[in-house]
């Protein structure tokens, strides 16, 4: 290319102005239906501002016309990555006001701990290959899918479905592990480590990987504490903080887990924190089979949990208990509670306003994911647009639980 | 959490700036709700952040009791990493009261306050940012409030002809059935000859006066 200049062509000025973006809501890095309004410089993110809502389906208003045993599957609905976790929120609220947390048997207890780690692996499966997606790893999503299959099968022999399995109810749960289904989740726990040294081979040392996370969306831990963060984002920050440590429920006293900090705070250390989370969860599964022993899983009170099937045919009162149970449901004592569960992706906090009668009168419902999408300004001011897709991705957004 | 519950309120409640506490309960012996005064809410915040250690706010929620004379909630839930403690702050307003805004205190409160004002039209001060946050754009009322019906008031739709998105009002291809389950022997309605039963019926969703 010669250098010589023609004299004809005028010096042409570009100018570079800051301009809108429509991120999404039908962006396949939007996680769901996230419409992020991105107001760029060049392709700086100037400011960016999340237009949530596109799919409220009003389940907090649906549940005040519900009895309580009916407002149940709705939690399912909202966080469809980790149903259980959604559930336990809700059970462990009902049963705080009910006041009858105490006598939820062991057995139970366990299950609910069992499970709950179950999902913690089924969501972080999901958010770590899908994040690694959007940073251009395809294979890690393959083989995770392959691995949630084996997770939702252990969903299905309980609860009878992949997803919305309403299993845990105020009291216990649904019905016992079938036969042999112990045996099955302890073979798979043994496998499972090989599985996720293969996945940290593709990313945790990826060159790319670490290209597009290390530095990127970083927050500090005054900052992650004022923007209402929590679960792993929180402790990517460095805050030492799980609510399975510091304010035990169910069992998880009598379990010896770790709690995995990271120091940066960035994109990077929220993938580390949820792949030494899933060893952790590993633990807490092993532990449940081997301290588990057989005896009731839900309360023996008919006026909450159903009678049993067969003593149906036979007794009046536990005919009568099962119809009053799934028409009019029980009643709940006046009163509020804030009760909390450390869900796979942070604190998930459910108000529950009870007025006597057989329906929540306020079900207000504290989703992590919330308070996380909020920060979305503030963590990618200053990077590339590409950059946001690594930060949304690290945020771990699922829309059932933000929208509600 | 063997710590004595009511010691700790009365402990915060002496840190607070004077007369900003209207009452400090223990509820069910496990949670400590705080009852403060809208007008020195943010004061009261700081308070609570700085001095009680109180560094998050998990959740802020509204509550509608359409029988008292104030009749919204708003209801904070915070969180002391420090002393592993929660604490809830109530306070209450109406339709056009604002309530101090907290997103000074912590910047999390913005979207909380916004969907405050979306679901309750609870208005809040010095919040430069009230945008409707989760309901649909152009939406008109507020849905959570107990006198919102549950299944709103428009309906949307694709219309072919029109080739574009029309909203028209909700049509019922049955009536809204909200059943009385405080009567042992009627359901949604009253049979004939019933009424004498029925004179003191209350309708379905009644607005249920809870002690506060």
């Amino acid at each position: 290319m010669s250098l010589s200049t023609h004299q004809e062509e005028p010096t042409r000025t570009i100018e570079v102005d800051s301009h809108t973006l429509n991120f999404g809501p039908q962006h396949p890095a939007a996680h769901g239906v996230l419409r992020l309004i991105l107001e760029m410089k060049g392709e700086m993110v100037e400011r960016a501002d999340p237009h949530i809502g596109l799919l409220h389906r009003g389940t907090e208003k649906l549940i005040e016309y519900k009895t309580y045993l009916q407002a149940l599957p709705y939690m399912d609905r909202l966080d469809y990555v980790s149903p259980m976790a959604m559930e336990h929120g809700f059970a462990l609220a009902t049963e705080r006001l009910l006041g009858i947390e105490a006598d939820v048997p062991v057995r139970a207890k366990y299950i609910r701990v069992l499970f709950s780690e179950l999902t913690r692996l089924l969501n972080h499966l999901l958010n770590i290959t899908t994040y690694a997606l959007d940073c251009g790893a395809i294979t890690p999503a393959l083989w995770g899918f392959e691995q949630r299959e084996h997770l939702l099968e252990f969903y299905e022999a309980v609860g009878g479905s992949h997803y919305h399995v309403n299993y845990f109810r105020p009291g216990g749960v649904a019905k016992d592990l079938p036969a042999g289904l112990e045996d099955k989740i302890g073979a798979w726990a043994r496998g499972f480590p090989k599985f996720i040294d293969d996945l940290e081979g593709l990313l945790t040392n990826n060159r790319i990987f670490k290209q597009r996370t290390v530095d990127i969306g970083i927050m500090s831990a005054e900052q992650a504490m004022e923007w209402g963060f929590s679960g792993p984002c929180l402790r990517a920050s460095g805050v030492a903080w799980d609510l399975r440590k510091s304010q035990p429920y169910e069992v998880y006293d009598r379990m010896e887990f770790d709690i995995p900090v990271g120091r940066q705070g960035d994109c990077y250390d929220r993938y580390l924190v949820r792949m030494m989370e899933m060893r952790q969860s590993l633990r807490i599964i092993d532990q449940c089979l081997a301290q588990m022993r057989p005896g009731p899983i839900k309360l023996q009170d008919n006026k909450i949990t159903p009678p049993k099937r067969g003593e149906m045919k036979r007794s009046m009162e536990a005919l009568i208990h099962h119809f009053k149970l799934y028409t009019e449901g029980y009643h709940v004592p006046e009163g509020a509670t804030y009760s909390v569960v450390e869900a796979p992706k942070g604190e998930f906090g459910v108000y529950m306003v009870a007025d006597g009668s057989n329906r929540p009168y306020r079900c207000k419902i504290r989703a992590p994911g919330f308070a996380h999408l909020q920060a979305m300004e503030v963590l990618s001011k200053g990077h590339m647009l590409a950059d946001a897709v690594a930060i949304i991705g690290s945020l771990d957004i699922v829309f059932g639980e933000i929208d509600r | 959490m063997a710590e004595n519950l009511e010691e700790i309120g009365a402990a915060i409640a002496a840190a607070l700036p004077a007369g900003a506490v209207e009452a400090t309960t223990v509820q069910r012996g496990a949670e400590l709700v705080l009852r403060v005064q809208r007008d020195s809410l943010v004061q009261t915040m700081l308070a609570l952040r700085d001095d009680c250690g109180f560094e998050q706010l998990m959740d802020i929620a509204g509550v509608d009791w359409p029988g008292r004379p104030l009749r919204f909630e708003v209801v904070y839930n915070l969180l002391s990493l420090r002393h592993n403690r929660r604490v809830t702050v109530i306070t209450a307003t109406d339709e056009s009261l604002p309530v101090p805004s907290t997103c000074g205190v912590w910047p999390v409160a913005t979207w909380y306050e916004r969907e405050a004002w979306d679901m309750y039209g609870i208005v809040f001060s010095g919040q430069s940012d009230l945008r409707r946050l989760l309901t649909d754009y152009g939406f008109e009322g507020h849905p959570l409030r107990k006198d919102f019906p549950l299944t709103g008031h428009v309906e949307v739709r694709y219309d072919e002809e029109r080739k574009a998105v029309v909203y028209e009002p909700v049509k019922l291809t049955q009536d809204f059935r909200s059943f009385d389950f405080e009567s042992p022997w009627e359901a949604m309605t009253t049979l004939p000859g019933d009424e004498k039963v029925h004179l003191n019926r209350i309708e379905a969703p009644k607005p249920t006066e809870a002690k506060p």
